[in-house]
């Protein structure tokens, strides 16, 4: 193996396990992951990038197309792109993460094209840059983290982090799937870039974002924020996964008996389907849309046609049945808590990107995916990179510090009974799927679910470590209940609605809710209220 | 789920077994990807992306298995359909990158859905 300096080191592979010294350690190989290992290596770090799956078609960007918030400089523009969005995420923004957003996105996306991107060119030859094609962008992150010197850790899933003595982060350990091994990268500062929980509900490439990142930073004691933003539920064909809710503008929605359902729309309405779909089943047929549209839909997306296409069903044409896909906290905006301009989290030494961050910053209560999370991915991936690589260059030397393993559920000895993620992951689907409990939200059905998830949690604590094959199944399902229980703690505080957080027996925005609703805890669930930054703002500028 | 890689296509790169993030194909004997656990599959259909020799076949249904037959596959002409429509690898210059179309179709229905608001006052948006 060759050494080249400033990459990171393979201090020894003997049997059953590969060791790692680095400055940096991301986990996740995303968009926000491929940007912070890059970013931390142009910082002067060694980095490796540890993914689950493959960098470069993992997650929800690399499997669709994107939306991106790119939006040019000019003041007026930036100003109507800024204030476009503060109605729909319940004025919980913070107008100067967004500007600082706006601006790091710009760049990032003209050194995308400076990397050679395919940006297409409108009619009038004009680049446009606010959108990117998954597959194509991730293939070309990749292929620069590893330019830049980055060592790539496929199939690895982290399973708990390494914290020293002083309770800062000094690495990470995990599996590496295809090798039957384990690996262990002892770091200076870690990146969460794992994404959201999306609770497998085969929503289009969300199916290894299973919130594994929240888990095991929340073992570490970090904290979250905006965690009742997550119920974000997209349209998809009902045997499919292919979700891309907008194209639904142009479909009508319609019962068993071929009635159109009154007042179902794929925007405004999608709480009617929601009713509609506990009833019996919800069909749609694209019949709104014109030639060109259909032109137009076919061309940006090809992906959208493929379920189609293989069933023989013309949705422009035919009637399809649909259901609603639980998109979790990856279109919604809650996520680890960020206390600085370089992401770092509550816990020394472990910062947050892209979708495992809160987006709360940028989007408020409310999030419809795409644009603002691909920017932040962009932004927030930058930063961490930045912030990670300046914190590990500050701890300088850290020959002989002492780490300490912090994974709890699935990795200890307990009652003799093993875990196990099948069940429990079902069991946690059985809470966080129904409309009746997610989408509309109401105390007493919270406070049930609450109750049978903490039993779950109880359980689960208690569990054995299962072996190998069984570890990451059992890690995933444990930090889906994790999630699900931060989910409905910050459910139950919030008692309005705003956002994506609506509550049946609180319909409306209350002002005196005009805050953001912390949370943390594993075996006992906290919240508590903050202030929002840019209400003392604008109170200052009164 | 991911149904089928027709073998006499296959030519045992392995890159279906590296691409896949949800890790269900092993090499089988012989070199030969084998789809070693299909329930894991997301029908993210990358694999048939990354696949240059088309020999993958990913059938539209998330939820369950179906059956189908390698005739079936290789006549449907759906084999490589994604990759060419998406303009990966030789395809690039016949199908170029259109995903910004997506701004046009994005305020298409932007326009569609006030239209729709307008012509049916009785059905109000969540506030």
């Amino acid at each position: 193996m060759t050494k080249s300096l400033g990459r990171a080191e393979k201090l020894s592979s003997s049997a059953g396990s590969v060791v790692f010294d680095a400055d940096v350690l991301v986990l996740g190989g995303g968009p926000a992951g491929a940007w912070a290992a890059i970013s931390a290596a142009e910082h002067g770090a060694r980095v490796v990038l540890a993914d689950k799956g493959f960098c470069g078609t993992s997650g929800a960007t690399a499997a669709a197309g994107t939306g991106v918030w790119y939006v040019d400089p000019s003041p007026e523009r930036r100003e109507a792109a800024m204030a476009s969005r503060e109605k729909l995420g319940g004025y919980l923004q913070d107008r100067r993460w967004m500007a600082r957003v706006l601006d790091r996105t710009y760049a990032q996306s003209n050194q995308l094209a400076d990397w050679g991107y395919p940006y297409p060119s409108d009619d009038d030859g004009r680049p446009q840059r606010n959108s990117l094609q998954g597959p194509e962008y991730m293939r070309l992150m990749r292929k620069r983290t590893k330019q830049a010197g980055v060592t790539i850790l496929d199939h690895s899933p982290a399973l708990e982090l390494l914290v020293d003595g002083n309770g800062v982060v000094a690495g990470a350990t995990g599996l590496r799937r295809q090798k039957g091994d384990r690996w262990v990268v002892n770091a200076k500062a870690v990146v969460i870039a794992t994404g959201g929980c999306a609770f497998l509900s085969k929503t289009l490439g969300s199916n290894v974002l299973t919130g594994d990142g929240y888990l095991l930073a929340a073992e570490a004691g970090a904290e979250f924020t905006s965690m009742e933003f997550s119920n974000a539920y997209a349209i998809s064909p009902a045997f499919g996964s292919v979700t891309k809710t907008l194209f639904y503008s142009w479909a009508s929605f319609t019962d068993e008996q071929g009635s159109v359902i009154p007042g179902a729309s794929s925007k405004g309405g999608r709480s009617v389907i929601a009713r509609a779909l506990r009833k019996g089943p919800v069909y749609a047929q694209l019949d709104e849309a014109d030639a060109e549209t259909q032109r137009h839909m076919r061309l940006s997306q090809p992906n959208f046609f493929l379920p189609f296409d293989r069933t023989g069903i013309d949705p422009f044409r035919q009637r399809f049945p649909i259901t609603l896909r639980l998109e979790g906290t990856v279109r919604g905006t809650g996520g680890l808590r960020i206390i600085d301009d370089g992401c770092a989290t509550t816990v020394p030494g472990l910062y947050a990107a892209g979708d495992a961050a809160t987006r709360e910053l940028i989007c408020g209560g409310f999030t419809g995916g795409g644009s603002h999370n691909a920017a932040w991915a962009m932004s927030s991936g930058y930063w961490a990179g930045q912030g990670a690589a300046e914190f590990a260059r500050q701890l300088g030397t850290t020959i002989g510090r002492q780490a300490f393993r912090r994974g709890t559920v699935g990795l200890r000895s307990g009652s003799g009974r093993a875990l196990q993620g099948g069940p429990l992951a079902r069991s946690v689907q059985d809470e966080v799927f129904p409309y009746e409990l997610n989408y509309f939200r109401e105390a007493g059905r919270l406070g049930g679910s609450l109750r049978r998830l903490d039993a779950l949690w109880t359980d689960a604590s208690d569990a054995d470590a299962p072996d190998e094959e069984e570890l990451l199944r059992a890690r995933e399902a444990a930090a889906m209940l994790a999630t699900a229980r931060w989910m409905y703690r910050s459910a139950l505080a919030r008692q309005e609605s705003r956002g994506m957080h609506r509550r049946d027996d609180y319909p409306e925005p209350d002002d005196r809710y005009r805050h953001l609703v912390t949370t943390g805890g594993l075996d006992d669930v906290w919240t508590s209220a903050r202030p929002l930054a840019s209400s003392q703002f604008s109170e200052a500028a009164e | 789920m991911i149904e089928l890689v027709v073998a006499e296509r296959c030519t045992d790169c392995g890159a279906c077994i590296e691409v896949c993030p949800a890790n269900v194909l092993d090499r089988g004997p012989g070199g030969l990807p084998v789809l070693a656990r299909v329930e894991d599959c997301q029908t993210c259909f990358m694999c048939e992306l990354y696949c240059r020799a088309d020999a993958i076949y990913v059938a539209p249904d998330c939820d369950r298995r179906v059956s189908v037959t390698k005739d079936e596959v290789l006549s449907s002409g759906r084999l490589g359909q994604y990759r060419r429509h998406s303009g990966w690898d030789e395809w690039a210059d016949q199908f170029p990158n259109e995903q910004w179309l997506m701004e046009t179709v994005f305020r298409r229905a932007g326009e569609a859905a006030a239209q729709s608001k307008a012509e049916r006052p009785d059905v109000s948006g969540r506030k």
